[in-house]
């Protein structure tokens, strides 16, 4: 362990107390950001040479971010254990038999969802839950099944407060699918975050138009290409956090992040940008990766002694890390300004293949980096179009175009997309904001979903111009709580305040209706 | 001969509103009758070459080169003073384009779309360039909806209804009077045009734009119950009751009264009572 100076200490001491007076963050909130203080003391990781200046800058020249994963790893960023394995045997840490019905099933998970450990310290996936609950439907009468799936959501949305954990359901329609999403259209709530795993021709019409009439009130599900996953990462792939594709019983030890348009700063040209700048710092953010899988595995200890992995809910060898980066389009658009050129990512077509160089350069680096413990993903990480923060300023999550800039037509903002999202088995994904007539013709987002899935389009969601629960980046948030939180209240849910600043610097109430 | 072309007003790539699930819609230049309350005025007329716009486009998109009015789209901001200005219901943004070009550009929203339906204007009146449009997009496997308001005999091209997956028929009025009175012209033909496509499975959807005060708009829609009600043992086919709004709408007849939800809710209850199962309140 080094040491570090009465300066920064002091400093810390100086956040510590702000949080411990903060007006507006609740108690939990209050815990989880000072356990994040007391973390930024340590000083264990193993740092590539070059990475104090591409990380600890400021904001705008920040090349690498690691999303305040803190600097000595306790536990993986993202968690998804294998709650089928649980629902079949019981836990003996918590003295939990296998459940024999819906109540018993309900109620078990509920108290494992409250062991699962992630960065936001609250479970990043719940579960497959149709597949999940399916087997205990019939144990109890259609109207009190609703019933019990109803209190069990609400349950959720009050205790499990960020909506970066994720549910999943599909491809195959099945009868607690169903009640799940009746049950999410009356809620309306912004936890968990669903996404549907669809499958054209697995997965019937009549189920999909179910589930978008339930994203026309509720922002969710959204719908993720079943069949370009499974191909990726096999059948056992979950979707968790924001958009997140991981391994089934495993996850991801970390997520670090290239911002791409700060790399460009430091480029003279395009040229230079490819040959020089991007390779160096992608060299160094890898390094940086690497040292803190090797910490989380070697050093840890997490994967001796939690309860997940002795008991078999996750293992060692399911974990993979997410290699991500945003900024595309800031990127593409910097750099053909320094050559003089006019064109804006996302309108013409050399800016687009820019973007599609730039991604080729980033994914050839990644299959040649031999990542440690990754053997689930073939000994790489895998690559990430991450979403942004609350805090980033003119940084455009992943490959999207930004926000403003949509192209007029949808058809042609679906044409570019086509061209990114193969690149992202960890993730990624665009959003479209539908238009309130649509409610009377869910089939138009239907076929849309088609076309797209049949294009290699990875994951998309659609929510309802009017609604109030919004879709901020990737999670969710009702733009009631937002309201609530901008005049000074405190709010249950952490999420919120990303929400509320993603909504004044990102502009995510401004994207083109669709 | 030559090549069949048609003026074409404008092309929505992705359309939730002309038909089942998403849709390309081509509206074509010039209209046969005159609505009262049309949304869309710029559809009606075929542009003069007067060059009334052309000065007042603030953006100067429009020129006149050789007695022709020329539009540039990169210049234009859609500010639509060109539309308002017309004397002549029409738009300066046309483009006369053949059955393959509208095609051409049909192609690239596959496969994110079911379908075309063209709209007008009133398509019928250029029934050899549906014809040559139909053939070239059901090739691509797309299904194709006309939408018209029913003035033009369907059962004099059957060459067209071979390649025509649905209708979607306007009724105005039932009576005739009346129906003279909204649009200028009689609806003998709509009515048996209704019946006829009916029998041949080719009637989509019979819509009824809903402006109170126009017209006996509750006795419209109990009569067009009454008389659709038993072709629906041939073939289903829904209601789409639209409400009446200002926008778009000339200004001599953008006072009408825009009927409220209950309203629409009870003419809705009343196709019900006929055995209508699927309406739908837009
Ligand atoms: S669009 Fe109308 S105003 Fe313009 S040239 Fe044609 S007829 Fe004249
Ligand atoms: S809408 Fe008409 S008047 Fe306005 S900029 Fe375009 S061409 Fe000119």
């Amino acid at each position: 362990m080094r040491d570090i100076s009465m300066e920064r200490v002091n400093k810390t001491r100086e956040a510590i107390l702000d949080i411990i007076k903060s007006p507006v963050l609740t108690h939990e909130q209050k815990l989880t950001n000072l356990a994040g203080q007391a973390d930024s003391l340590m000083e264990v990781l193993e740092l590539p040479e070059g990475l104090d200046e591409l990380l600890n800058v400021d904001i705008d020249r920040q090349c690498i971010c690691d999303l305040s994963e803190g600097h000595a790893p306790v536990r993986p960023r993202y968690i998804a254990p294998d709650y089928a394995k649980f629902m079949k045997e019981g836990c003996a840490f918590l003295q939990l038999p296998a459940p024999t019905d819906l109540y018993e099933a309900l109620n078990s998970l509920l108290i494992f969802y409250k062991h699962v450990p992630s960065v936001t310290n609250y479970p990043v996936y719940v579960g497959q839950l149709d597949e999940l609950l399916e087997p205990f439907i019939d144990t109890v009468d259609e109207v009190q099944a609703k019933k019990l799936l109803r209190m069990f959501m609400i349950h959720v949305d009050r205790t499990v407060l960020d909506s970066f954990s994720h549910a999943n359901i599909g491809p195959k329609p099945t009868k607690a699918g169903r009640l799940l999403l009746e049950v999410e259209t009356e809620l309306e709530h912004a936890v968990p975050n669903l996404t549907l795993k669809y499958e054209e021709g697995v997965t019937e019409d009549d189920f999909m138009l179910k589930a978008i009439e339930c994203a026309l009130h509720s922002a969710k599900p959204s719908f993720a290409n079943h069949k370009m996953f499974k191909s990726e990462l096999t059948e056992n792939y979950v979707i968790a956090s924001c958009y997140n594709g991981l391994p089934l019983g495993g996850g991801s030890y970390t997520l670090c992040r290239l911002i791409l348009g700060n790399i460009a700063k430091r480029a003279q040209s395009i040229q230079d940008f490819k040959e020089r700048e991007l390779p160096y710092v992608l060299n160094i953010m890898a390094r940086y990766m690497d040292a803190r899988v090797r910490f989380e595995v070697e050093e840890s200890g997490f994967f001796e002694h939690h309860f997940l992995v002795k008991e078999g809910f996750i293992r060692r060898e399911r974990f993979t890390a997410m290699f991500g980066l945003v900024g595309l389009a800031d990127c593409v658009n910097l750099l053909l300004k320094k050559e003089g050129k006019t064109g804006r990512f996302g309108h013409d077509e050399y800016a687009n293949t820019l973007g599609v160089e730039i991604m080729n350069i980033i994914n050839d680096f990644n299959n040649s980096h031999e990542a440690p413990y990754c053997e689930v993903s073939g000994g790489h990480y895998l690559l990430h179009a991450q979403v942004g923060l609350a805090e980033d300023q003119h940084v455009t999550p992943g490959t999207r175009i930004p926000i403003g800039e949509e192209p007029q037509e949808l058809i042609d903002h679906l044409q570019v997309l086509n061209r990114f999202h193969k690149y992202f088995p960890s993730g990624t994904g665009d959003i479209f904001p539908i238009d309130l007539t649509v409610h009377r013709n869910p089939e138009f987002v239907l076929d849309i979903i088609k076309g797209a899935f049949r294009q290699d389009l990875r994951y998309l969601s659609f929510y309802s111009s009017d609604s109030d629960v919004i879709r901020v980046t990737g999670y969710l948030v009702k733009r009631s709580e937002m309201e609530k939180l901008d005049s000074g209240l405190a709010v249950l849910q952490n999420t919120t305040g990303l929400g509320l600043g993603a909504s004044k610097n990102g502009h995510i109430l401004e994207r083109k209706v669709r | 001969m030559g090549p069949v072309k048609a003026v074409v007003n404008k092309i929505i790539p992705f359309s939730s509103v002309d038909g089942p699930g998403n849709r390309t819609a081509v509206f074509l230049q010039g209209c046969n009758i005159d609505c009262k309350y049309c949304h869309n005025p710029e559809t009606r007329g075929m542009c003069k070459n007067c060059g009334l716009c052309v000065e007042k486009c603030p953006k100067g998109a429009l020129s006149l080169e050789q007695g022709r009015v020329c539009f540039d789209s990169g210049k234009c901001v859609q500010c639509d003073t060109c539309i308002h200005i017309c004397p002549h219901d029409s738009s300066p943004r046309t483009e006369e384009l053949t059955p393959e070009e509208v095609s051409a550009r049909v192609r690239k929203q596959i496969p994110y779309i079911r379908g075309i339906s063209v709209s007008g204007g009133e398509c019928m009146l250029q029934p050899e360039f549906l014809t040559a449009l139909f053939s070239l997009v059901r090739a691509e496997g797309l299904t194709t909806l006309i939408d018209s308001n029913g003035t033009i005999p369907f059962w004099e091209y059957p060459e067209l209804m071979e390649v025509t997956d649905g209708v979607m028929l306007d009724i105005k009025a039932f009576d005739c009077r009346e129906h003279r009175h909204v649009t200028g012209a009689g609806n003998e033909t709509v009515l048996a045009n209704a019946l006829w496509l009916a029998e041949h499975k080719k009637l989509y959807e019979v819509r009824a734009v809903i402006v109170p005060g126009l017209y006996d708009t509750e006795n419209s829609i109990r009569q067009i119950g009454a008389y659709l009600a038993p072709c629906l043992a041939v073939s289903p086919f829904r209601v789409k009751l639209i409400a009446y709004r200002p926008m778009g709408v000339r200004r001599e007849y953008a006072d009408q009264k825009v009927p409220d939800q209950e309203y629409l809710n009870h003419l809705a209850e009343i196709l019900r009572s006929y055995g209508f199962s699927e309406i739908l309140i837009i």
